[in-house]
């Protein structure tokens, strides 16, 4: 009897495919983020005002926080059920390396969750009536901070998934640490709408990108290593 | 000194140690403190542009920046907690995170009752605000993660996972707020940063108030410790001997 033993590379693949099949056969997970998003963002100018020129001032903002919320809310579908039917078990014993297995975990999250957000993120934006010079540097922002907040989420999620109930917590938790990425990625639009530069934004957000993706899967392990017991 | 520190980190030798040398420490702490209070509020001379406003730094400068501290504190106990498994940081840090966080409120009330005569207004989004602003809300979030768990090991260990976290962040987030800040809106200038050009007079009892509230910090946190520490070890057979011992007595 041989014993099969996956590489790094493989063990990375499958953890991710598995992430996408999963979240692909939960379509609830996927369109609810997304219909908070558009709801969420909608509330706005019925709730302040409708004129165009108070939309567009604030629509960056609000496209931002409500991206940020709805992030936040599709969190409990990484670890939740995976927790549940013991598999997030079997994945802290697995003899490959923990770090690699979180990454592409998240990375899969996103792909399914975090991604559909940005792409949804130029309608919204343009019933908030943001003015023309400021999409991309939005869209941009979205899809440079968008990973950085779910790898922020994922710590979150990881220390309160063996609680019974973690939405308030995971919202006291996570909102403070993600305010940098809100900071740099809402200041890539007011410095467009400016007329000013933007790329050191971008690159600050990069920066904030890379340090998640080398830090956050340590606090994940550890906090689901707690979590696990 | 090893063997010393060594010893700290045995709750029973902790407590007994504190024992003898709190009073101290808050005899220290209440002279400094009454000293500087009533040197600073009473005597010294009041400031030619805020009149008798300023005195208010007495108490704000040092809980702003002993609420800073008291988290760099924390999240080395949270540290020595998670890699050598000392259950006395772990005490300590769950000790200084109430403190932490009633410093931080003192600083942003004492901050807004100062900035309405000086500025106006009791808030601004300026950067130091916000950033205190959000270092209470990770205070906050560090504590109700804690207390979320019922096993006392895993609540523990969670809090001590944030709170590195954190400690990773926050200076991201202080820089963020300052960049942001500096978009929106010029920083208003406190006429702290001309601390050189005061005369002793006002800066010698904001010396006798900072080490006090220092002091504060250390009592606070102590004598928290040490409640923590009977509570946990309230089965074992020193605990119960202290509390025959104390119940003789009374």
């Amino acid at each position: 009897m041989s014993r099969q033993t996956l590489g790094v590379w493989g063990s990375l693949r499958a953890t991710f495919g598995r992430e996408l099949l999963i979240l692909w056969r939960s379509p609830g997970d996927i369109v609810n983020p997304l219909m908070f998003f558009v709801i969420a963002v909608s509330l706005f100018p019925l709730g302040g005002d409708a004129d165009p020129t108070y939309l567009s001032g604030i629509a960056a903002g609000v496209v931002w926080v409500t991206a940020l919320l709805a992030v936040m809310l599709s969190m409990e579908s990484l670890f939740r059920s995976d927790y549940e039917d013991g598999s997030l078990e079997q994945l802290l014993l697995s003899p490959q390396p923990l770090y690699f297995h979180l990454l592409a975990k998240v990375a899969g999250h996103w792909l399914m969750t975090g991604l559909p957000l940005v792409i949804l993120s130029p309608l919204l934006a343009m019933m908030l009536a943001l003015p023309d010079e400021a999409y991309t540097p939005l869209i941009i922002g979205l899809l440079v901070g968008t990973p950085t907040l779910n790898l922020i989420g994922a710590i979150g999620m990881a220390l309160t998934v063996g609680l019974a109930r973690s939405g308030l917590l995971l919202a006291v938790l996570v909102l403070p640490l993600s305010i940098p990425v809100l900071v740099f990625g809402t200041g890539m639009v007011q410095a467009a709408l400016a007329g000013l530069p933007y790329t050191g934004l971008v690159a600050l957000l990069g920066a904030l990108l890379v340090l998640a993706l080398s830090l956050a899967p340590l606090a994940i392990g550890a906090a689901l290593r707690i979590s696990v017991n | 000194m090893w063997q010393w520190l060594y010893k700290l980190g045995s709750p029973r030798h902790f407590y007994e140690m504190t024992t003898s040398f709190l009073p101290w420490l808050k005899g220290v702490t209440y002279f400094l403190l009454i000293v500087g209070l009533v040197w600073g509020l009473g005597f010294a001379p009041p400031d030619y542009q805020m009149g008798d406003n300023y005195r208010i730094i007495y108490i704000h400068v040092p809980t702003a920046l002993g609420a800073m501290w008291i988290y760099v504190m924390m999240a080395v106990m949270a540290a020595m907690h998670m890699i050598w498994n000392i259950k006395v940081a772990d005490m300590v840090a769950k000790s200084s995170a109430l403190v932490g966080a009633g410093f931080c409120a003192v600083a942003l009330f004492t901050g807004a009752v100062w900035g309405r005569p000086t500025w106006g207004v009791y808030w601004i989004w300026d950067a130091k605000l916000t950033s205190f602003l959000i270092l209470f809300f990770v205070y906050i979030g560090v504590i109700a993660l804690r207390s979320a768990f019922d096993s006392e090991t895993s609540g523990s260990k969670a809090a001590s996972v944030l709170t590195l976290v954190g400690v990773v962040n926050l200076p991201i987030i202080y820089y963020a707020a300052v960049w942001w800040n500096t978009l929106h809106q010029p920083p208003s200038e406190l006429s702290l940063s001309s601390q050189g050009a005061n005369p002793p007079e006002i800066w010698i009892p904001a010396f006798f108030t900072g080490f006090g509230l220092i002091g504060l910090v250390f009592v606070f946190v102590i004598m928290r410790t040490r409640n923590e520490i009977l509570w946990r070890e309230r089965r074992a057979q020193w605990v119960q001997d202290l509390v025959k011992q104390e119940a003789g007595r009374a």
